[in-house]
């Protein structure tokens, strides 16, 4: 069964090149009967941001740990830097650096240590691994950090000692796990400001994995969304959000459930889509997000009904999810939470 | 090379920075000579045996004079009169004293009759090792009675002239081979097994992968790193257990050298047979939970506590693969015995080849991948 994206704007891709930095080719992965990645293809241009959006257990971290080699490939074919992952998988680990989800950095060695080993593990000759150290601490704001035991470090530090540790052999494509996964809001916005800068200075291809919708529509240059396995959709973040009809979304609760209320939603003017939520709440996309509330407002009025609350704003990436999946994200990664899903490799 | 060595330096760094490892490895070795050596290294003292004199004769009066002597001497009993059988043999039964002697009526008599006088002994058999001393005494006790006043001019009885080889050993000195066997045991149980485990599922292991190290830098670098620390445990072991057990042989550098080979082999075969049995686990309770099982299973069978030859067939089967018993026959043969290098040698080859085939053997199994 092969998962065919479907490209928003096809055609239309503007960092399509003839020697894409990662190629993905009808990529499977099994375990026993489980198939968690259904037969993907997507390629991912030299210095683009690509990300990987979907809840937890869609199959992101498998489709990025088949990248990195490290789980065997069950079928298809995925070259990064031009190296096939399964044939060349010594040259693939020498170009690329990965953040994996969790923070495993060791905790008893310093920040320095730890980046010492990690450019001995890539055999980086001495002279070149104290420039990187340097450099690296510096691009990821360590260097006053760097004889301090890790863990003293707070997580957003520990994140960033991560970072620094996947570019202490300058690699020419970065993977990046979930990277700011438990990571708080400011943590979260210091990280992203610093993969943008990495960007702009190593002129560094990155493919992330993300369920946040926020830190994909800043990141990336181009998104796909993954849901149980497959690529269901692929385009810029623009590209996603104007695939969805209705440029707007009201979300709108009534002081009273009643059964008809999605009918009605339905027929003011300018709405495409109504989608009921938990707890008598209706989201609306519309494509005349001021003309639909005033609508709204009026009808509730005539009919006696009060709101009990009402918001508009610009379609998301939340819409988009919803849109190509039928679910929102935010309720698959709660549920995932609940029902974690089985390891790989685990029978 | 570089990357087999950044391994081994990470793995050393985490443990000179952490000396848990090194003291928790030490610590229940340590305890064990010390509490066991002093516990089962001496003689019994101080029992205390109930005596009902029947009879009250001069010869009984020569029994309990024989008795005072042993109290005042080797006291391994000292004795309380009692004028009531059944209250003694009560006694011995509740635990009030240990043994009862009882002098019945006529034995004095019976003595200058020479009409098979006899004694009783009433010992409580459920602890062995109470009644067995005291048997033991009491024993000699009797035959000292039974000797004859004039010693015939030629001795007829057949005469065991006992040579021992060396000096009187004790127990403190022959657990102290075990207690470094165990010692490694533990280093490489805490600071190889499982760390191991626990940084695999840490997601450590992870990171490694992703670098361009290579199978055998990756199990070589884990093994090295494994052995170094289970080889700073023993010799720490043998130097403070030598100087609490009062063996001098850590200042004979000859011996130190056939010490240092032994160790060396014994932390190689350790090492060898935990990687085998972790390297397919991922489970960090595992572990764990295979670490009594298998000091119980290893370490009592290999003659740490008492000897081989004590034990029932299927133990000793044991003991026949079981590289805790080569471990321990070598540090006997060093440290008891000043035995050179051709005493350690067959334990030298059977734990450097137990290491290597274990190793062969794990290679293969461990995954390159998660």
């Amino acid at each position: 069964m092969t998962s065919h994206a479907r490209t928003v704007t096809p055609g239309a891709d503007p960092l399509h090149q003839p020697s894409p930095a990662i190629q993905v080719k009808n990529i499977v992965k099994k375990y026993g009967d489980f198939e968690a990645v259904k037969g993907v293809n997507f390629e991912v241009a030299d210095g683009e941001i690509f990300g990987l959006l979907g809840p937890n257990g869609a199959g992101k971290s498998t489709l990025i740990r088949m990248m990195t080699t490290l789980i065997p490939v069950t079928s298809g074919k995925a070259l990064v830097g031009g190296h096939d992952v399964t044939k060349g998988s010594n040259e693939v680990r020498r170009m690329i650096g990965v953040i994996p989800q969790a923070l495993t950095s060791d905790q008893d060695l310093t920040v320095e240590e730890n980046l010492i080993i990690y450019a001995k593990l890539y055999s980086v000759p001495k002279v070149e691994r104290e420039k990187n150290i340097n450099e690296v601490l510096e691009a990821v704001d360590l260097t006053k950090w760097r004889g301090a035991q890790t863990k003293t470090l707070s997580g957003g530090m520990r994140r960033r000692l991560e970072i620094a540790r996947g570019l202490v052999h300058n690699p020419r494509i970065f993977f990046l796990d979930e990277p700011t996964t438990g990571l708080d809001p400011v943590s979260r916005i210091a990280v992203w400001e610093m993969l943008n800068n990495l960007k702009k200075t190593r002129n560094l291809t990155m493919l992330l994995t993300t369920h946040y919708m926020e830190e994909a529509d800043r990141l990336c240059d181009r998104i796909a969304i993954v849901d149980h396995g497959k690529l269901v959709a692929l385009g810029t973040p623009v590209e996603l959000k104007q695939s969805v009809p209705g440029s707007n979304v009201v979300e709108v609760q009534f002081s009273r459930e009643d059964e008809d209320w999605k009918s009605r939603l339905q027929k003011l003017p300018g709405v495409t889509e109504v989608e009921s939520q938990s707890a008598g709440v209706y989201r609306v996309l519309t494509s005349n997000g001021s003309q639909t509330t005033t609508q709204l407002v009026e009808m509730a009025n005539g009919m006696g009904e009060q709101l009990r609350s009402l918001m508009v704003q610009n379609t998301t990436l939340d819409d988009v999810f919803v849109h190509y999946t039928g679910r929102q994200l935010r309720d698959e990664t709660v549920k995932a939470v609940f029902q974690m899903p089985p390891r790989p490799g685990a029978h | 090379m570089n990357r087999f060595l950044a391994i081994v330096e990470r793995e050393m760094r985490k443990f000179f920075r952490s000396p848990v490892l090194m003291i928790m490895s030490m610590m229940l070795p340590i305890v064990q000579l010390v509490i066991l050596g002093h516990a089962y290294g001496g003689h019994i003292q101080g029992a205390r045996v109930a005596v009902v004199d029947h009879d009250g004769g001069p010869q009984a009066v020569k029994v309990r004079e024989a008795f005072d002597s042993v109290a005042a001497n080797i006291a391994t009993f000292t004795t309380f009169n009692y004028d009531n059988e059944t209250q003694a043999k009560e006694d011995v039964r509740t635990g009030k004293v240990d043994a009862a002697v009882i002098i019945p009526a006529q034995y004095s008599r019976r003595v200058y009759a020479k009409d098979a006088p006899r004694l009783g002994l009433v010992v409580d058999n459920s602890d062995q090792l109470m009644s067995g001393s005291i048997e033991s005494e009491m024993q000699l006790l009797v035959n000292a009675l039974n000797g004859p006043v004039i010693e015939d001019r030629v001795v007829k009885n057949i005469a065991l002239n006992i040579v021992e080889l060396y000096p009187y050993v004790e127990y403190m000195k022959y657990l102290l081979a075990g207690s470094i066997a165990l010692a490694m045991y533990i280093s490489v149980m805490i600071g190889g097994g499982m760390l191991y485990i626990d940084d695999k599922a840490r997601g450590v292991h992870e990171g490694y992968l992703v670098t361009p190290i290579s199978k055998l830098e990756l199990v070589m670098g884990l093994n090295v790193a494994g052995a170094i620390k289970a080889v700073l445990a023993g010799i720490s072991i043998s130097v403070i257990g030598s100087l609490m057990a009062g063996l001098g042989v850590i200042f004979r550098p000859g011996a130190d050298l056939n010490l240092f080979f032994l160790i060396l082999g014994t932390a190689l075969a350790f090492n060898g047979m935990m990687f085998l049995m972790m390297v397919r686990v991922d489970d960090p309770l595992v572990p764990r939970a295979m670490f009594g099982v298998l000091n119980t299973l290893l370490f009592f069978p290999s003659g740490a506590i008492s000897p081989v030859a004590a034990f029932p067939k299927w133990l000793r089967a044991i003991a026949i693969v079981d590289p805790f018993t080569y471990a321990i026959h070598g540090f006997k043969a060093i440290m008891l015995k000043d035995g050179g290098f051709v005493a350690i040698r067959g334990d030298l080859i059977f734990l450097f080849a137990f290491g290597i085939g274990t190793l062969l053997v794990a290679t293969p199994l461990f995954k390159r991948t998660l």
